[in-house]
């Protein structure tokens, strides 16, 4: 996996609540065996006029005026600026890979959904909590000021302005020594191979009905 | 020392590992695999030089690209080529690796979310995870059950583990009796409405009260499957006689000995008396309407005898905002009856509601009457081989069909669209599904959630109307 550190990227900001995962990426581009190649239809429904197919060329696609990424201030973005439960719904790891494939690197929000903010982590990508209050400012400066960047420290834990403003924030020790470090975090856990093996062994005797064949 | 939840209990029993940075290794006892968060999962095993780690505790099976007609074609039936693919590169990769599949002209083929119970797959007490977020369905035996993303599975099939921060534990608690023609469904949108999108995130809910243990395995676990929709991964009902009695002859449930043995310990998966959750919801069962919901997210829900609410009134900006845009996106008015919501399309399906009890209801509701000549489609998609030939020899198919409605065969179908049943651009439906996100069963399609009573009751009508007038 991509390590993370640090970044410093331009902001955009994805001004609404509850964006679940099939608005990220819609469902008939899940279809994709493959996990790159997301990018182009990152908020399908929200950046086109019409309606994306798999395996399309966007390049000619009649693009939505109005939404924020169609934007040439934010064409390079690479922090989204997000509302309350970012991410919500379907598991599909395919809305971290759009976000990625897109250019982002990291997502500021109040609150994200559990499982999208887990799969962020499984992608080199940081989703960052601060308090909403933390997050409105930063909204309105984004608006305020085009070119607007944030640079983000994961050693330091902080999330600082153009003007020096520095804001902390909280990650969980393991997902953090894992993107700091570029971690396979399947290797990590077979390390414990024996530990697996053990517990294993003792439940086959205890619970031996779990390790079932169909009758 | 306090007592443990049912969560608690879970999670120490599949503890391998407690690591000192407060994350841990849990143990997962079954993995469900589909087509469409699986593919990278096993490339990436691939590309590692890894093997599954125990082989028999994966099942798969085809269900969110299978079509819902044609399918004794079997794969070749599949018209668009991407999801053909899909199905296919599942078929090749649980050959390669010898996983249990049932393949799309298996009759135990089905969604994986109704096959794992159908099979005795899903047995009390086990952890179970499935690249699909309402894998919190099989909580309702009593399971540790939850989504993954596409890495997680990688990471389960090479180490039958997941790395986990253990969760708060909520109680949502459903006192009292629910009234005639109130469903598992109703309860479930009722709780959402309440707690909010977000108001389980970061929660295990355990589900308990009276209403709750009076319901059947069905509507369990159509109330576990969408704790999702409020946030939580994980949703669980403790086991009682109901859940054993439903395990009970199922293909992969233990036998004589052990199976007297298991439910000695099943019958220890309850929260303690004296457990403390951090946060408790408690409803009263009769106070749940036959539910409608009218914008783009479950909690913009309410009873059948509602109306559409008025931006206006809502105070928070945030939400306000919300409604505006939901009801721009819907074509519905501020203050609008529920009761006038004209539909197009009437959808009887998905993980949440298409189990034989659903289908039951259903068929009581339309029995004797004919689809309204305003809708443009009704569908009953049945969850599994399974279930369609148990409801066909209940007669159930007969009574669809002779009411208008289309009898189709077992999958995901119009709850996400990933096949060819969709909705068109500003088409409403009463569906029994999970999700009315913007664009979920259509590119602008217009979803409202129901039970599948309530949805029979739309077929019948054309427009929203209380199913218990019509039970009367």
């Amino acid at each position: 996996m991509r390590a993370f550190t640090q970044h410093q990227g331009v902001a955009a900001p994805m001004d609404r609540s509850n964006v679940d995962t099939d608005m990220i990426i819609p469902k008939q581009f899940l279809k994709s065996i493959k996990r790159t190649g997301f990018g182009p239809n990152l908020f399908d429904e929200l950046r086109y006029l019409d309606e994306g197919k798999p395996d399309q060329d966007c390049s000619n696609r009649p693009l939505n005026p109005d939404f924020v990424l169609n934007q040439d201030r934010y064409r390079n973005a690479s922090v989204l600026l997000a509302r309350r439960n970012f991410g919500c719904g379907s598991s599909r790891e395919h809305a971290p890979w759009a976000l990625d494939d897109f250019g982002f690197r990291v997502i500021i929000a109040p609150s994200f959904a559990d499982i999208f903010y887990n799969n962020c982590f499984k992608n080199g990508l940081l989703p960052i909590v601060l308090a909403e209050e933390v997050v409105e400012k930063l909204f309105q400066e984004t608006y305020e000021n085009e070119g607007y960047q944030l640079s983000i420290d994961l050693e330091a834990k902080t999330v600082t302005t153009p003007s020096g403003e520095s804001f902390g924030f909280d990650v969980d020790d393991f997902r953090r020594h894992c993107l700091l470090n570029g971690l396979d975090d399947i290797g990590v856990t077979l390390e414990d191979a024996d530990l697996i093996r053990d517990y294993e062994n003792k439940r086959r005797e205890t619970a031996p009905w779990l390790f079932n064949t169909a009758n | 020392m306090a007592g443990k939840t049912l969560y608690d209990k879970l999670w120490d029993d599949h503890l391998v590992k407690q690591r000192d940075d407060g994350s841990a290794l849990i143990y997962i006892d079954r993995q469900l695999l589909h087509e469409v968060t699986s593919p990278q999962a096993f490339e990436g095993l691939r590309l590692a030089d890894r093997k599954p780690w125990r082989i028999d505790a994966n099942i798969a099976t085809p269900d969110h690209n299978v079509p819902t007609t044609d399918r004794e074609r079997g794969v070749e039936g599949i018209v668009d080529p991407v999801s053909r693919i899909q199905v296919e590169t599942l078929d090749k990769n649980c050959d390669e690796f010898g996983i249990l599949e049932f393949k799309i002209k298996d009759q135990r083929q089905g969604i994986v979310h109704v096959i794992g119970p159908e099979q005795g797959a899903t047995l009390p007490g086990m952890s179970i995870v499935c690249g699909d977020s309402h894998t919190s369905t099989h909580g309702a035996f009593g399971c540790l059950a939850h989504g993954i993303g596409t890495s997680e599975v990688e990471h389960v099939l090479a180490t039958q583990c997941l790395v986990q921060q253990k969760m708060k534990n909520m109680l949502v608690k459903v006192n009292g009796k629910l009234g005639p023609g109130v469903t598992g469904k109703d309860v479930v949108l009722a709780i959402i409405g309440r707690i909010g999108t977000a108001g389980g995130t970061g929660y295990a809910i355990e589900f308990g009260g009276e209403a709750i243990h009076d319901l059947s395995m069905e509507a369990r676990m159509t109330i576990c499957n969408m704790s999702i929709e409020a946030g939580a991964r994980v949703g669980m009902v403790s086991v009682d006689d109901t859940t054993i009695d439903y395990v009970r002859g199922r293909p992969f449930a233990p036998e004589g000995e052990q199976w007297d043995k298991a439910v000695e310990y099943w019958r220890t998966l309850h929260s303690d008396d004296d457990a403390v959750f951090d946060k408790v919801v408690e409803l009263d069962g009769a106070d749940i309407l036959p539910q409608v919901s009218w914008g783009t997210s479950p909690e913009m829900v309410t009873g059948v005898d509602g109306a559409v609410p008025d931006p206006d009134r809502e105070e928070d900006p945030i939400k306000r905002e919300g409604i505006v845009r939901a009801l721009k996106y819907m074509g519905l008015q501020p203050n609008q009856k529920i009761t006038d919501i004209k539909l197009d399309r009437v959808f009887i399906g998905s993980c949440t509601n298409s189990r034989i009890e659903d289908l039951r209801e259903a068929a009581k509701v339309v029995k004797g009457h004919k689809v309204s000549p305003t809708l443009k489609q009704a569908m009953v998609v049945p969850g599994s081989g399974l279930v369609k030939a148990q409801a066909e020899q209940e007669g159930l198919d007969k009574v669809f069909i002779e009411a208008g409605l289309e009898w189709r065969d077992p999958g995901c179908s119009m709850c996400l669209a990933m096949n060819a049943d969709k909705l068109g651009q500003g088409e409403h439906c009463a569906s029994t599904s999970n999700r009315n996100f913007e664009g979920r069963q259509g590119f602008g399609g217009r979803t409202h959630l129901v039970s599948p009573a309530m949805a029979a009751a739309a077929a019948i009508k054309g427009h929203f109307v209380d199913v218990r007038e019509i039970m009367n």
